[in-house]
């Protein structure tokens, strides 16, 4: 990059300020994809979507489109989805097997086909090329890692490591997986693709905003309040979780400010729990998880059981593509399309030997709060179209994200911790991360 | 009011928005139900764009009056186009099918949707009344901004 355009990027983010091209400006969102998510680990998926060999499913990484696929040896294999030849997608969107090894990827353009390590297997009107001179084959993402069942994959071939990469939000992920009873954990019950005219940068951002409930969800927080008294055990309504969780994002303002709220050296953060309510928290000893905490103890014995439903946290964000947390199991992947356009994919996840009711449980958690007809994200995406409209204002410069600037607490292996949970800390990370990827 | 007349009215009170009237159509264990997947068939196993038994639907109703309502505020203007009725069933209740064709606008957006649709109405003291409504979007399983109306 010249020195000057350099210059003028480190111009963009200030310690407690933001230029608000970094949300508006197409040039800068070219740049981003080509020098953020063609260089991070992103977040693709998880080993459960893809068991046997030749299962495989789309994705995007950033704009690019691949194929997740699971190779003979086991492991998992990302191809761009773009056939050697013309460059048609190879595969249409979806999942699905390639259920013997000669079962091919063909092209409907010309019939160009290959097997499931993407290798160019047969082309019709060869006799038309000159030997040697045909590609390879599909292109391969160059690095593709798991972490504890999760698939990470890097359009860069060079780079630090997965590990270092997570660094500390590593525990984030053993959280949600060591929660599961055995370990086993699986994607399921449907995935919500929702859409809406705003930046990338502004769901990750929103996910660790503690001050935000209380304005953007005042009208569900409203509602649940006003709405009959959730069951106790044994007598519980279908509404009670819907009822449950509108009304926790209520909580006062002294729980927000209490809970914690962490980022690391790469941008990623994560918050505390903020929920009081034990039907909702699997740690605070609601007999509806007797059943669960049993089989826990079955696995780990009691003392290790205790101590993983003693973590509390609420989001983590993967900086930049992931947003997930472990008490209901959901894990949204954002895919920006432009500027001012975003899609989100969320899952949900089972724990395979967990009570019935818990994934139930997950299901209503999913629909009342990441549904598209949700009351709650409904209420989010209108203020990122709000915001998008407000950035591309020219009149005025600046974004202040300077809550609790000065005050973050220093803590071991780089994490840095906000004075308080509504602390502005999260953005202030997320963008030195951002220029760091972009200055490089 | 016969099966046709009545879907027609049911239209008419969300397109007026008279959403409290239109809740009071459905029976007191209604549900309300937007599946997410083709040919769902489970709503408490796999998730939906909606579901809603009768206490949620009316929080839905709630939500669109309150003041910090900010994706219902002001609220989507709409035209429901109710067609191809067909009773498929008359027991104790009901069944009938239909298409439906949604034009919302709000914000400078509009937008088009289409689904198949299922009622299952009840006479309760001389009048029908929803006891299901299923809505099945041509798109569900696509990539859909955020979803604040009524079908």
């Amino acid at each position: 990059m010249a020195p000057h355009e350099l210059e003028r990027l480190a111009t963009l983010v200030r310690p407690d300020r933001v230029h608000r091209s970094v949300y508006a400006d197409p040039a800068i969102f070219d740049l981003e994809m080509e020098r953020v998510f063609g260089r991070a680990w992103l977040v693709l998926g998880h080993e459960s979507q893809v068991r046997a060999p030749g299962d495989y499913f789309t994705t995007r990484m950033g704009r690019e489109p691949v194929i997740v696929i699971k190779k003979e040896d086991q492991t998992v294999g990302v191809l761009i989805n773009r056939c050697a030849h013309r460059g048609s997608m190879v595969c249409a969107e979806g999942s699905g097997r390639l259920s013997t090894p000669g079962e091919r990827f063909v092209c409907p353009y010309h019939g160009w086909s290959y097997d499931r390590a993407g290798i160019l297997q047969a082309v019709p009107f060869a006799s038309g090329y000159d030997k040697g001179k045909l590609p390879a084959g599909l292109k391969a993402v160059p690095r593709v890692k798991t972490y504890r069942g999760f698939i990470f994959a890097s359009l860069s071939a060079q780079g630090e490591d997965l590990e270092t990469f997570l660094g500390p939000a590593r525990a984030s992920f053993d959280d949600f997986v060591d929660r599961a009873p055995g370990g086993e954990l699986e994607v399921a019950g449907g995935v919500f693709k929702h859409a809406y005219n705003g930046n990338w940068k502004l769901m990750l951002e929103n996910h660790l905003d503690g001050a935000h409930p209380a304005w953007v969800h005042a009208s569900s927080v409203a509602v649940a309040r006003a709405a009959p008294e959730p069951g106790k055990p044994g007598e519980e309504h279908y509404y009670d979780i819907a009822v449950r969780q509108m009304r926790q994002n209520g909580a006062p303002d002294a729980v927000w400010e209490a809970i914690g709220m962490w980022t690391t050296p790469h941008g990623h953060g994560y918050m505390g729990d903020y929920h009081d309510d034990s039907r909702l928290v699997a740690g605070l000893g609601n007999p509806v998880f007797d059943e669960y905490r049993k089989r826990l103890i079955k696995h780990v014995g009691e003392k290790e059981a205790d101590r993983i439903l003693r973590v509390t946290l609420w989001n983590t964000i993967i900086y930049p593509n992931c947003s997930f947390m472990s008490q209901f199991r959901q894990l949204r992947i954002i895919h920006p399309i432009a500027v001012d356009r975003s899609v989100v994919y969320t899952y949900s996840f089972r724990m395979k030997d967990a009570p019935a009711q818990m994934f139930r449980d997950t299901v209503s958690f999913a629909n009342v709060v990441n549904g598209t007809g949700s009351w709650v994200l409904t209420d989010d995406l209108e203020v990122y179209e709000r915001l998008q409209r407000g950035l591309s204002s020219g009149e005025v410069d600046w974004v202040y994200i300077g809550r609790g600037h000065g005050r973050d607490v220093e803590e071991p292996n780089g994490v840095r911790r906000g004075a308080t949970g509504t602390s502005e800390i999260f953005m202030r990370a997320q963008f030195a991360a951002w220029l760091r990827y972009l200055s490089q | 009011m016969n099966v046709e007349q009545f879907l027609y009215h049911e239209a008419r009170l969300l397109d007026t928005g008279q959403l409290e009237a239109w809740l009071e159509l459905f029976t007191d264990d209604a549900t309300y139900w937007l599946p997410l997947e083709r040919d769902q068939k489970d709503p408490l196993e796999t998730s939906s764009i909606i579901h809603d038994d009768r206490t949620l639907l009316a929080l839905r109703v709630k939500q669109a009056r309150h003041p910090r309502a900010h994706a219902r505020l002001p609220l989507a203007r709409t035209v429901h186009q109710v067609g191809n009725v067909v009773v498929e069933e008359a027991n104790d209740e009901v069944r009938v099918s239909s298409t439906l064709q949604v034009v919302e606008f709000r914000n400078e957006k509009q937008r088009l949707y289409g689904a198949l649709v299922e009622h299952r109405l009840r006479l309760v003291n001389g009048s029908f009344k929803i006891a299901h409504k299923r809505v099945d979007l041509v798109n569900s399983e696509g990539e859909l901004d955020g979803i604040a109306i009524l079908f």
